[in-house]
């Protein structure tokens, strides 16, 4: 099995999204409140990671403007939830060997008085090996 | 014994791919009773139907065993086949290897030992069979047809034009149906209501139909041929004969503010109402929810201006029952409600409206006579947008919206972009679309037209959201094209809503054991080769209310429902089906257990004289089958604790022996 294939089981079971249900009618692009800022749509996750086009996926920072907001979701007429393939891309990538985006010694320079604590622990447990 | 002849079918590969059709007929060839047995590529065929004529003169055989399909496919022809080689149609058994075995199995190792099993227990049965004659009923020459729009009109008047008396039940006060309520019809685009009204009229002066209008079925007994149907007539509070639909009630009535359906709440009607001014009846019916005299006793205006004294508030409601030999479906459809779809504002903005409320703005009977005006300020909208597949191919939220294509959309939402366009060329229309469906005469043609010659801008893309800011509708939606995200201040946004079989259809299956699918569409006896008919026999279906269709199929099928519906009532007689409970009057212990059980009503209990041993007679209640009644279902051979009760054809005895060849 090739790693994009493998990548791309990894990325439907984690979601529990089945792509192929899609009948391409954008309501999801449609809905997306952050469009603008990402630079591949909701819309086009689906397509593809159905295509197993990851890689270009996985270097994008649309995975990180995705605002969890779950209006795709929630309006999408075929039950394909976009949201969650983002959501499992998002996670594939941080869950790569040796791809930390956070170590301990950045945290000290980054933390304000205004953030809470919970939100440091979070991030670090989201952005780090 | 029987002589047994045992005829595999290849039925090309779809058998003979996955089933040793030759393992298989030299397998059964040792079975007992079985003197011939043998295999051929299509049995159905002439040539095969002559080797089992053949086969049964050479053989002398008695009883006769196809492996073949199902027997709803050709269980038919075999028996013909058989009676015309003299054998009675009813020593023919179907082991049905191709449905409940080719076509489910893989492995042909399984595939051949399931079919050899299914054909030993057909053989068992055959052992077992006896030869049955069907019985011949008479049959009511008159038609009900249920439902009164385009779908039931049409059906009625090709019956009537046939020579048979018809009679169409109604529940709102007047014919037309959906028809009725819209403004032009594509692809022509003709006025509905110059082709409507006038097919209204030939049905009020047809003296073959009759119209019970404002009336509702609520009871059906009886079979094909023999149908007794209870309808009950709302009281209208008019009497009808008399009213001469005159108006002046509902230009007096002090109750104005009722919603006027007709106009789909666009606007409001008086109490005593004529929905519009083409009713057929034409006669004014009171609304009891709202008037004066009928809640309270404080008014009478209506009476006092009806010059002809047709005003009756003591009307009660009536029920009348009425023989019928056909009963044709036509209830049709409704647009889905659009209040779950809260992204589309439908419920927060007036100027967000169904297709169906923007064909009655456009009509010129409708409540703004036909001046394309914004609901919520009266003002003429600049920017349009419409929305396909609203509620429609939406598998998420069964609670919300149909899975299926509600057809009808694509074609009606060019048709209002286009008439817009052309009405009012200082508009922009955008149509978003997930796909533009056309498939019909002149159709597509129609749909390039909105494009090419109106310049409608057609996006492919879904509306996200509607939100509603100041006079203005803000429209986000997806353009996958361009891959963009729009942004629209629309004026009126228009919804092209899904479709739903009227909600009277399911009960109205139910009495007429009539089979729905999950959607609550009617049931077709065969998607393909028997589309106007329903399974359950004298049950006919035409419209909308068997699947989503636009005018011309309606009619189309209306047509073919009504010649369905000609050839069973030009029979003076009809073949019953032999396979009916028959009770062992010795066995009876009179519990009345299956008279309880039986849907069709077919089993009374006769107080009956026997001879006892002693030579004393001895009166005992046992229970009788009506065999033109009895459908052959079986409900009361399950529930006889004696054991009495046996079908024919389907004897318990025949049964167990197919369970016993089964388990070997």
């Amino acid at each position: 099995m090739t790693n994009t294939k493998r990548m791309k089981e990894d990325i439907l079971r984690m979601s529990g999204v089945n792509p192929r249900k899609c009948m391409k009618c954008g309501k999801c692009s449609g809905t997306c409140p952050n469009y603008d800022e990402m630079e591949y749509h909701p819309h086009q996750f689906v397509s593809m990671v159905e295509e197993g086009r990851l890689e270009p996926l996985l270097a994008s920072k649309s995975l990180y403007t995705c605002l969890s907001c779950m209006a795709c979701i929630e309006r999408c007429p075929r039950g394909v939830e976009p949201a969650k393939l983002i959501e499992a891309v998002r996670l594939l990538k941080e869950r790569q060997k040796d791809g930390n985006h956070l170590t301990a010694n950045d945290i000290p320079a980054r933390i304000d008085d205004d953030m809470p604590q919970q939100a440091i622990v979070t991030a670090f447990r989201k952005y780090t090996k | 014994m029987q002589r047994i002849g045992v005829f595999v079918c290849h039925c090309g590969t779809n058998i003979a791919g996955t089933v040793n059709v030759e393992a298989v007929s030299d397998a059964l060839r040792k079975e007992p009773g079985v003197v011939f047995s043998t295999n051929y590529q299509y049995m159905c065929s002439q040539a095969g139907q002559d080797i089992i004529k053949n086969a049964i003169a050479e053989y002398k055989l008695t009883g006769i065993v196809v492996c073949s399909c199902s027997p709803r496919m050709h269980e038919a022809t075999f028996r013909k086949t058989a009676a015309s080689a003299g054998i009675n149609p009813y020593m023919v058994e179907i082991a049905n290897i191709r449905e409940q075995c080719s076509w489910v199995h893989k492995d042909t190792l399984t595939g051949t030992e399931k079919a050899i099993i299914l054909g030993r227990a057909a053989i068992a049965k055959v052992n077992l069979n006896a030869p049955l004659t069907p019985g011949q009923t008479p049959v009511t020459k008159r038609a009900l047809v249920i439902g009164g729009g385009i779908a039931g009109i049409q059906t009625a008047l090709d019956i009537a034009d046939a020579g048979f008396p018809v009679d169409i039940v109604e529940k709102k006060p007047t014919i037309g149906g959906k028809m009725a309520q819209l403004d032009k019809t594509f692809p022509t685009l003709d006025c509905a209501a110059c082709i409507l009204t006038p097919k209204m009229v030939d049905v009020a002066q047809n003296e073959k139909i009759r119209i019970f209008s404002y009336s509702e079925v609520t009871e059906v007994h009886g079979f094909v041929g023999n149908f007794d149907v209870t309808i009950k007539k709302k009281a209208r509070y008019v009497r009808e004969d008399i009213c001469t639909g005159c108006g002046a009630c509902t230009e007096k009535c002090p109750q104005k503010k009722i919603p006027n359906e007709f106009n789909l709440g666009m606007d409001t009607r008086r109490a005593i109402y004529i929905p519009f001014a083409q009713a057929v009846p034409k006669v004014a019916t009171i609304d009891p929810d709202h008037c004066n005299m009928l809640k309270n006793g404080k008014c009478g205006v209506c009476s006092k201006v009806c010059t002809a004294g047709a005003i009756d508030y003591n009307a009660k409601d009536e029920f009348l029952t009425e023989k019928y030999g056909a009963i044709v479906v036509a209830t049709g459809f409704n647009p889905i409600p659009m209040d779950k779809f809260d992204e589309f504002a439908y419920s927060q903005s007036k100027d967000v409206i169904t297709s169906l409320e923007f064909e009655r703005l456009m009509n010129a009977a409708g409540p703004t006579g036909g001046k394309l005006l914004r609901p919520s300020d009266g003002e003429h909208p600049h920017t349009l947008v419409f929305v396909q597949c609203v509620g429609s191919r939406c598998e998420a939220c069964a609670e919300k919206g149909k899975e299926y294509c509600s057809k009808i959309c694509c074609m009606y939402t060019a048709k209002h972009a286009m008439l817009t366009r052309d009405k009012y060329p200082d508009t922009e229309v955008y149509v978003f679309y997930i796909d533009v469906r056309t498939p019909g005469k002149n159709f597509d043609e129609f749909y390039r037209r909105a494009v090419e010659e109106y310049g409608v801008h057609y996006i492919k893309g879904m509306v996200g959201k509607v939100s509603p800011e100041g006079n203005k509708l803000k429209v986000q939606a997806s353009d996958l094209i361009e891959n963009r995200q729009i942004h629209i201040d629309a004026d009126l946004v228009v919804l092209a809503a899904a479709i739903e079989p009227d909600k009277s259809a399911r009960p109205l299956a139910t009495m007429l054991t009539a089979s729905m699918d999950t959607n609550d569409f009617f049931t077709e006896a065969h998607p393909k080769l028997r589309p106007v008919e329903s399974p359950t026999a004298g049950v006919f279906l035409s419209g909308a209310c068997q699947g989503p269709k636009d005018i011309p199929e309606t009619v189309a099928q209306a047509g073919a429902a009504a010649s369905k519906v000609i050839g069973l009532l030009c029979k003076d007689q009809l073949t019953g089906n032999p396979c009916v409970a028959h009770p062992d009057e010795m066995m009876c212990s009179g519990c009345s257990n299956c008279e309880k059980v039986c849907p069709y009503g077919a089993i009374t209990y006769v107080d009956k004289e026997f001879r006892m041993p002693d030579r004393t007679t001895k009166v005992r209640r046992v229970a009788q089958v009506n065999e033109a009644v009895c459908q052959g279902c079986g409900c009361c051979t399950v529930a006889c604790m004696s054991g009495a009760m046996d079908l024919k054809g389907f004897k318990n005895e025949q049964i167990f022996a197919e369970v016993d060849a089964i388990c070997r």
